[in-house]
């Protein structure tokens, strides 16, 4: 019986085709936008989740100031690290593979008539082990190079393109503001970031070379530790701290003037990010079903009224209120279910779409399509519910007389 | 000399709207009618023929007074035990065929099985016998829009004979034909009321059409003026 009822109900619905797609476009677009968002999100997520990793989840990363807690919490001004504070990690704590100490600033680079503004970088070569980056020609400054804070410098793939062109810069020179470098080496590229940071617009140039030509100072600005693999990151950070503590002069029951961040917590920080942004776009989205469902309430409504003739004469032949409520809803629902499966394809084409134009991987969630099918089905009876109730609720005889 | 009453009226009346609207279409109608009988209800437009006939067929109930189809009280039953009476018991042919559109013959036919849940197989098998017997077997696929007015009311006919009723009733079945087919649609019911013995209760203006009833009832402002079957004081 059910079965006969879903094809008089396809029947009801092929006879007018045009206005069944209308009826219907409300909960595609509304099933589209959910389960773009929804794979586009899962995709991000991914995307974030994927980038720290391969930043290297055993990485630590020491600043100085205190963590920020809460909204609104200022950053106390904190003694900055020095070169010595990193050379106490390295030979303080046991299980570090790599500890790169770096201070950053921003420069015009400038080579013949070429000129791009970029940031610089100064640390030194353990920063590449660290970040797990590779050349892609050249060499690794020198430990003489480092000592001696030599005119070479690193530069990234977006620096080479536009100072370089497509020939090999090793060799070449550049000018950062007024400081004559040589090129030595050429980073492999990156790519962007999670944050959408060129991580390939970069000149790395050694450490003692910035701080003495270019900041002026002896100030490190971050330490970056390399944890080997096996080694509990908690541990590590828990020595690192306590060194620290005691370096700077910490009392017992003063609160850090430094912080040590596990890769871990900013993943998590990001991942929920864009999760807490999936869902609110997500819910943008159900909205427009929502708006879906009372198209098809409105179309239904007209369906009823145009046939109350055939209902009268259903009503009048012994049919039941229920078989033509039933006849309503399993027409209403059939219809909502169409919307859900033309809207799933739609949204995870434009899905597709929309993650190679913001580069983040195509993540089939089969849970989200189970969803969006129930939930069309569900929008089908609640919104269906009530001009089925109507027909069924006709009086025959007035029916019958309906012009 | 009646052997088995069928329905039977008593006192019943039916009064549409209420306040000063109020508009009684049906006064006090006392009828018997019996197994096998064939009716005809005549009178002027208003005079309540369709009223009653919806009555009789348990679609509408009476304001007043009772109705009696074979042992049940139909005006004491809920909406949808009527449904039952109807789905069960009762064959239309309705003032305007009342065929569903773009519906082939055989799937109007087959329409009261469906709610009957006959199984399709013997479904389409007894609707298409139906169909033979009002000499429409070759028109099955067409819908309604492709057939003449003396055909879609054949089809009608058959709908309303398919589930082997008890009653037949119809309203003006000849009403929008002209006398040719007219007279083979009351042929044909006389038929079915000979041969097999249904009831027929059927409204008509044209004395030509009553003429083929055993029986002839004559309304006038909602009452019962002249039943050729007894006195009416
Ligand atoms: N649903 C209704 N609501 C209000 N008044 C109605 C309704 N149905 C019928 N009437 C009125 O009741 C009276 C009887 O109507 P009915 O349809 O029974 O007449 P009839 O004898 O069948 O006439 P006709 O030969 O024109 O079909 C008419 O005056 C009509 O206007
Ligand atoms: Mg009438």
């Amino acid at each position: 019986m059910i079965w006969e009822t879903v094809l008089l109900a396809l029947r009801a619905i092929r006879r007018n085709v045009l206005r069944s797609s209308l009826t219907i476009l409300g909960v595609v677009i509304g099933v589209a936008a959910v389960i773009s968002m929804v794979t586009a999100g899962s995709g991000a997520t991914a995307k974030v989740t994927g980038d720290i990793a391969k930043l290297g989840s055993n990485m630590l990363h020491v600043r100085p100031g205190q963590a920020m807690r809460g909204p609104g919490g200022a950053r106390i001004a904190s003694a900055r690290f020095t070169t010595a504070d990193a050379t106490a990690i390295t030979n303080g704590i046991a299980g570090l593979a790599a500890v790169a100490p770096t201070a950053q600033t921003a420069r015009q680079a400038i080579s013949g008539s070429a000129n791009w503004a970029t940031s610089v970088t100064g640390t030194t070569a353990f920063y590449l082990i660290v970040r797990d980056w590779v050349l892609a020609e050249g060499r690794l400054f020198s430990e003489g190079e480092e000592r001696a804070g030599a005119g070479v410098c690193l530069i990234g793939q977006t620096v080479k393109t536009q100072l370089f062109g497509n020939g090999s810069p090793v060799g070449s020179s550049l000018r950062l503001g007024t400081i004559s470098f040589k090129v030595i080496g050429v980073l492999e590229k990156k790519g962007q970031s999670s944050f959408g940071q060129d991580q390939d617009d970069l000149v790395i140039v050694p450490l003692r070379t910035m701080q003495r030509r270019m900041a002026g100072n002896n100030d490190v600005e971050a330490i970056y530790v390399s944890v080997l693999d096996g080694v509990p990151t908690e541990t590590v950070q828990a020595g690192i701290e306590e060194l620290l503590r005691e370096r700077r002069g910490i009392l017992a029951g003063q609160e850090d003037d430094f912080h040590v961040r596990d890769m871990k917590e900013i993943i998590d920080t990001l991942a929920g990010t864009t999760t807490v942004l999936t869902a609110l776009l997500s819910a943008v989205a159900g909205v427009s079903l929502l708006v879906g469902g009372i198209g098809i309430m409105n179309i239904m409504m007209v369906s009823v009224t145009e046939r109350t003739r055939e209902i009268g004469t259903r009503l009048a032949i012994g049919a039941l209120e229920r078989d033509v409520l039933l006849q309503f809803l399993v027409e209403a629902v059939v219809l909502a279910f169409f919307g859900g499966l033309i809207g799933i394809i739609v949204g995870l084409c434009s899905a597709a779409v929309i993650g190679r134009i913001i580069g983040v991987p195509f993540v089939f969630k089969p849970g989200v399509i189970a969803a969006a099918f129930l939930f069309s089905g569900t929008v089908g009876v609640v919104f269906g519910y009530f001009p089925a109730r109507k027909a069924a609720r006709l009086n025959p005889i007035e029916a019958l007389r309906y012009e | 000399m009646e052997t088995n009453i069928l329905i039977s009226c008593a006192g019943v009346g039916k009064t549409y709207g209420s306040g000063a609207n109020a508009m009684q279409a049906l006064q006090s109608v006392d009828l018997d009618i019996a197994t096998g009988e064939f009716v005809a209800m005549m009178g002027p437009s208003g005079s309540g023929k369709s009223t009653l006939l919806n009555i009789l067929g348990c679609i509408d109930i009476p304001s007043s007074g009772s109705y009696q189809f074979e042992d049940v009280r139909v005006e004491r039953l809920s909406r949808d035990k009527r449904a039952l009476l109807r789905r069960h018991f009762l064959g239309f042919i309705f003032q305007g065929f009342n065929l569903l559109n773009r519906t082939s013959a055989l799937e109007n036919v087959e329409l009261p099985l469906i709610y009957r849940k006959i199984p399709p197989r013997q479904r389409r098998i007894m609707a298409l016998e139906a169909l033979a017997t009002v000499g429409l077997e070759r028109w099955w696929q067409h819908t309604p829009g492709e057939l003449s007015g003396g055909q879609q009311q054949r089809v009608a006919i058959a709908r309303a004979i398919v589930g082997r009723p008890r009653i037949l009733l119809a309203d003006e079945p000849t009403g929008n034909l002209d006398t040719a087919r007219s007279i083979e649609i009351i042929e044909m019911l006389r038929s079915f009321n000979r041969s097999e013995g249904i009831t027929i209760v059927m409204v008509t203006h044209e004395a030509d059409m009553a003429a083929y009833a055993d029986r002839r009832i004559q309304f006038q402002d909602g009452r019962i003026v002249e039943d050729s079957s007894r006195e009416v004081s």
